[in-house]
């Protein structure tokens, strides 16, 4: 506990608690090489090694790794795993259904809707009173792909702070595809190669552009093929997809199209086989002018899987917690506002997440 | 505004200058009066707004927002005006139902004081969305720095009128923002604007290079030869008391050349080359006309040290009189007469190089009497001085290029056609004492080759990597590694910038070296010889 975080007159709840007999957070959940440890539960949330028991948010490789004995985690969630992984990425699987209680060692484990992929979960643990909710990766902004972000109330938040800088301001995810689309009107001799993240990013980009009106098939890159179909399996409708190969078509038939493919592969010999292609890259970085420039983006799409600043201030604000921890991000912008807010924060300082979700 | 905005942020980023094209005529196209013509006089510089200091912009957003999330919002963007526009608080309830237009950003930033410019500013932030707002910092503290040069400004309307660039060019200078008799005449809604103002740019007679086997057919006796000096091509108009010195895009330069313009006491319009020195002792390098180049402003010191003169080449006005349909002949002869009566340490005429034959003057260009000559030009008597670049009536026959061996240090990806390859490249010499040999870069290049060579390159480079930087790898390059490469350019000056003191001009790729061992490329002693010449 920062000593600055906290106004004298008012002890955070987590230190009243062992006086009035309920339990200490920190006691319920705490950062460990592995991940966050749950002791009284005995398992893990989003272990970056393997473990006996693990819960999962979402299936970005960050968060999901293969080889735990058992692993809980929702049934979308679990699906992808097994797609990336194949179908023996865990010992035993159990899925969790959003709302549902399981108790696991007498601890109350629930799942509930991120908003961040499809699949993507928080998780809350209960224990003899405290309820911590670790919402995983996030976002509030509406996403046609995946179900969206429901508030719990808590007392300790564990928020992500990957884009926890005010300078972080996510515009409406329909304005930048508008963008898209008007660049595909203005030169359509070229094609337009978006980068995006082969789960979710990418087919969330696809599902808007569909919403946009953009009926055409679009090509993909083959590292999107299975989880594209897999989402189209769940119902979310992604169009004609037609894969990016040279045998689907000569160079000139990729003129005026709209290619999909993970941002790695545009700095590849892969990408030759299109005719002056524009760069484009679906990622909340872009809202960064030089990190484009560095990257040789041409069309910047500022659209992100994660809460931008407001999002993550008002839901902290919504949660109603008392007490924030805060991970993978840029911590201290977040604290500090938490601070001014006059609500008890602490960076959780957890390895191994990247973020390269977005 | 947001228009405006997305404009901007589009060219930054739009490598390619078609691509730049587009984006413009589309602009033009779709955006109305006065918007689009304040637009464009945005990108040329030609917009008048009083400046606000970054020390000014920084104090109004911290008294907006917690210092501490400023500072580090600061220390992850690094670009004030950037950082500024994405973290201004947005006072809900306080957001009008339309973003205010760019006319009406212009009109509110001309019509305020000095005093009360920060508060209209804060007043426009508030009612802007993120993108406007950045477009709005940039308007208010100068300099858009988007790539875009008032020359393409101008062809993007050429090409959206379907004219030639030079009728933009000769309007240019008595056109004003918002321009909309131009835009009305680009449309085919209006005539062309008359244009009443004094000392105008009247377009300049460009040459073509001699290719392969073009002189076999001319007949030398046809032709005029002159040196072709290596200086600024300029041209002087001084009219009604008004002295106008232009760049040969039209691009107004007389602020920079005080000296010069001040010694314009005459009626007329001459072409010729800026350089410095004193034309009746002794005429300067590029190195010293470089110190007078890329200047706002001049200090009194520096017109001292190097005074700009005018090397005149032809003349296409005298008095009220146009001369251009005239033969070069003639023409010549009224320059003759007329440069008499002009400043001699200011003017001079750049003299004639009289020639038997083809082979005789091949021999004086190979061998100039003077470093800032760059080869021959060609001049037919009977041309009359007509705008562009028409084939046949002059020439320039240059100097052939310097060459130097050099080894490949770094290489970075291309744009568009060439994004998936590595096609920038720099190299380096060897500096340093015998067995302690280390590369300085002297240059970069990222043409001359062709799309076979691109391709074994671009293998290399991906086979030999050392290090990844964003799009930029370097490539291994040591005594007994490194891909040799001969890069030819037209001439060195000396630069505080680069690390080797040494900046090349017009640097290309002539010849891949793959049979060069690296430890045989040049020494960096070889450039600066070239240098002291």
């Amino acid at each position: 506990m920062r000593e600055s975080a906290v106004a004298y007159n008012r002890l955070p709840a987590a230190e009243l608690y062992p006086i009035l007999g309920v339990m200490r957070a920190s006691d319920l959940l705490h950062p460990r090489p592995e991940g966050l440890y749950c002791p009284p539960g005995d398992f893990f949330i989003d272990p970056v090694r393997p473990v006996n028991r693990a819960l999962i948010t979402h299936g970005h490789s960050d968060h999901a790794r293969s080889g735990h004995r058992s692993v809980l985690a929702t049934q979308q969630t679990l699906d992808i795993m097994g797609l990336r992984y194949g179908e023996d990425f865990a010992g035993t699987t159990q899925a969790a259904r959003f709302g549902e209680t399981i108790v696991l060692n007498g601890v109350n484990v629930s799942f509930h809707p991120a908003g961040h992929v499809l699949g993507s979960a928080q998780i809350s643990v209960e224990h003899q009173g405290t309820r911590i909710v670790a919402s995983g990766d996030y976002k509030r902004q509406r996403d046609a792909t995946c179900a969206p972000f429901e508030p719990i109330p808590c007392d300790v938040f564990i928020t992500e702070a990957t884009f926890g800088l005010p300078v972080f301001r996510h515009p409406p995810d329909k304005e930048e595809i508008a963008r898209l689309l008007k660049s595909a009107a203005q030169f359509p001799e070229r094609s337009h190669l978006v980068g995006a993240y082969a789960l979710g990013k990418a087919q969330r980009v696809m599902r808007l552009l569909r919403d946009a009106g953009h009926c055409k098939p679009i090509y993909i890159h083959g590292a999107l093929a299975k989880l594209s179909e897999y989402y189209q399996s769940q119902g979310i409708d992604l169009g004609p997809l037609e894969p990016a190969t040279v045998e689907s078509g000569g160079r000139q038939d990729f003129a005026g199209a709209i290619v999909v493919g993970p941002p790695s592969a545009f700095a590849d010999r892969w990408a030759r086989r299109f005719p002056d292609p524009i760069s484009c890259f679906a990622s909340g970085w872009m809202r960064i002018r030089q990190r484009a420039k560095q990257g040789g983006v041409e069309l910047p799409l500022i659209i992100s899987d994660h809460a931008d600043w407001d999002e993550l201030t008002a839901t902290i604000k919504e949660t109603g917690a008392e007490e924030i921890w805060v991970t993978h991000g840029r911590e201290e912008a977040l604290v500090r506002w938490c601070e001014l807010e006059g609500i008890a924060a602490r960076p959780l300082h957890l390895v191994g997440y990247e973020d390269e979700g977005d | 505004m947001n228009r405006f905005a997305e404009l901007l942020d589009r060219l930054v980023l739009t490598p390619s200058r078609n691509g730049k094209l587009t984006l413009l005529t589309d602009y033009f196209r779709t955006v109305e009066d006065p918007d689009r013509g304040l637009a464009l006089a945005a990108i040329t510089g030609d917009l008048n707004i009083a400046a606000v200091k970054p020390a000014m912009l920084r104090i109004l957003v911290t008294e907006r927002m917690d210092p501490v999330l400023f500072g580090y919002s600061y220390d992850y963007v690094g670009d004030l005006a950037e950082t500024v526009s994405l973290v201004w608080p947005q006072t809900p309830g306080n957001i009008p139902n339309r973003e205010p237009t760019l006319g009406e950003v212009v009109a509110k930033l001309q019509a305020a004081s000095r005093s009360d410019g920060p508060k209209v500013l804060a007043g426009l932030l508030d009612s802007a969305g993120i993108s406007a707002r950045f477009a709005i910092i940039k308007l208010v503290t100068g300099g858009l720095r988007i790539g875009v040069s008032a020359r393409l400004a101008k062809q993007a309307l050429a090409d959206f009128g379907t004219v030639d660039i030079t009728e933009i060019e000769e309007l240019w200078h008595g056109l004003s923002p918002p321009y909309t008799a131009l835009f009305a005449w680009l449309e085919g809604k209006a005539e062309k604007p008359r244009n009443t103002a004094m000392a105008l740019f009247r377009p300049v007679m460009l040459s073509n290079p001699v290719g392969d086997g073009d002189l076999e057919k001319l007949d030398p006796t046809d032709y005029a030869a002159e040196w072709k000096w290596d200086g600024i091509r300029v041209q002087a108009v001084a009219e009604g008391g008004i002295h106008r010195l232009y760049s040969r895009t039209g691009d107004d330069v007389s602020g920079a050349f005080p000296d010069l313009t001040e010694a314009m006491q005459f009626s007329a319009t001459l072409d010729g080359e800026l350089l410095v020195g004193d034309p009746r002792q002794a005429t300067g390098t590029f190195s010293d006309l470089q110190q007078r180049l890329n200047r706002k402003t001049v200090t009194l010191k520096m017109q001292q040290q190097y005074p700009a003169f005018m090397r005149c080449y032809d003349v296409l006005q005298i008095g009220g009189e146009d001369l251009r349909a005239l033969p070069f002949r003639e023409r010549r002869a009224r320059l003759e007469s007329f440069a008499g009566t002009l400043d001699p340490s200011r003017f001079d005429l750049s003299p004639f190089v009289a020639f038997p034959d083809w082979q005789a003057l091949e021999e004086l260009r190979r061998a100039p009497p003077h470093p800032i000559i760059e080869g021959v030009m060609l001049k037919r008597w009977d041309s009359a001085y007509v705008a562009g670049r028409p084939k046949g009536p002059w020439f320039k026959w240059k100097r052939d290029p310097h060459t130097v061996d050099a080894v490949l240090m770094y290489a970075q990806r291309g744009h568009g056609k060439r994004s998936s390859f590595y096609s920038d490249y720099t190299f380096g010499v060897w500096s340093g004492a015998e067995g302690e040999e280390q590369l300085v870069p002297v240059g970069k290049a990222y043409f001359g080759f062709t799309d076979e060579e691109l391709k074994q390159i671009d293998k290399y480079v991906r086979d030999n990597t050392v290090e990844r930087f964003g799009p930029v790898r370097s490539v291994r390059a040591d005594r007994d590694n490194g891909l040799v490469l001969e890069v030819a350019f037209e001439g060195l000056n000396r630069s505080t910038r680069h690390k080797s003191g040494v900046a090349m001009r017009f640097p290309r790729i002539s010849r891949l070296r793959w049979d060069k061992p690296a430890n045989e490329a040049d020494r960096i002693e070889t450039l600066q010889a070239l240098l002291d010449r």
